[in-house]
């Protein structure tokens, strides 16, 4: 499997919020990485209340983080820059099964388009089982800091 | 080609549905500043001018993209990409 430090070493995250474990391809046109969510995950203390489900918000946030974010970085590698400004800006997504702790999901994520710094994707999440999990569409601005 | 009033009701029907301030939409001038006026954010500005794109087989480029602030900057744009065609 090929490494792909040089991507994850730029996610601006750290946790509990960094949701991205590995990279198993990237280029120009798309993403596929992977995360496993740990049984002691902030968020199952109170989603839901003695039956721990992830949130579909927290599925989002790691569609996005593989799906646009790590794309992003990739297609602005070219550039001579080390930081990029983020903002997501939209999100469409519909859910078919729950996740549930320490399960392993993969999300594949195809580029619709990057230009003027917008990167819309279709994004696609599936289990272990090779189900679909969720899918949508989800878009973010990604800029080189030094051209803010 | 169309006139400039033509080019402005094409321009309104693409911007329409990115608007979040119906009251300014409403009383649009060639001023109007789609990010401060129509309260557009940055993304969808960047799909305005992939619709504007679309609907006169245009390309516009980063620098064009850079001005396209306004209704007349946008009109300003469209007009010069379609004369170079």
């Amino acid at each position: 499997m090929q490494n792909f430090v040089h991507i994850l070493s730029k996610l601006p995250y750290s946790k509990p919020f960094l949701f991205v474990d590995h990279l198993h391809s990237v280029d120009e046109n798309g993403v596929e990485g992977s995360y496993t969510f740990p049984g002691d995950s902030y968020f199952y203390k109170g989603h839901f209340a003695g039956q721990p489900i992830t949130p579909g918000v927290i599925l989002t946030e790691v569609m996005a983080q593989i799906g646009v974010v790590c794309l992003g970085i990739f297609l602005l590698a070219d550039a001579q820059h080390s930081d990029i400004d983020i903002a997501l800006t939209s999100t469409q997504v519909d859910f078919y099964k729950p996740v549930l702790p320490t399960e392993t999901v993969i999300v594949r994520s195809t580029k619709d388009y990057f230009r003027f710094h917008k990167l819309k994707c279709k994004v696609e999440m599936l289990n272990s089982d090779g189900e679909l999990i969720c899918r949508g569409a989800i878009s973010g601005m990604m800029k080189p800091k030094k051209y803010a | 080609m169309q006139t400039k009033e033509e080019l402005i009701e094409t321009l309104k029907k693409i911007v329409k549905p990115y608007v979040q301030d119906e009251q300014a939409f409403e009383n649009v001038t060639e001023d109007t500043d789609f990010i401060k006026d129509l309260k557009i954010n940055s993304a969808n500005l960047v799909d305005i001018a992939l619709d504007v794109e679309e609907a006169y087989d245009i390309e516009i480029d980063n620098e064009s993209m850079e001005q396209m602030l306004t209704v007349g900057s946008a009109i300003e744009i469209i007009t010069k990409k379609l004369a170079e065609k």
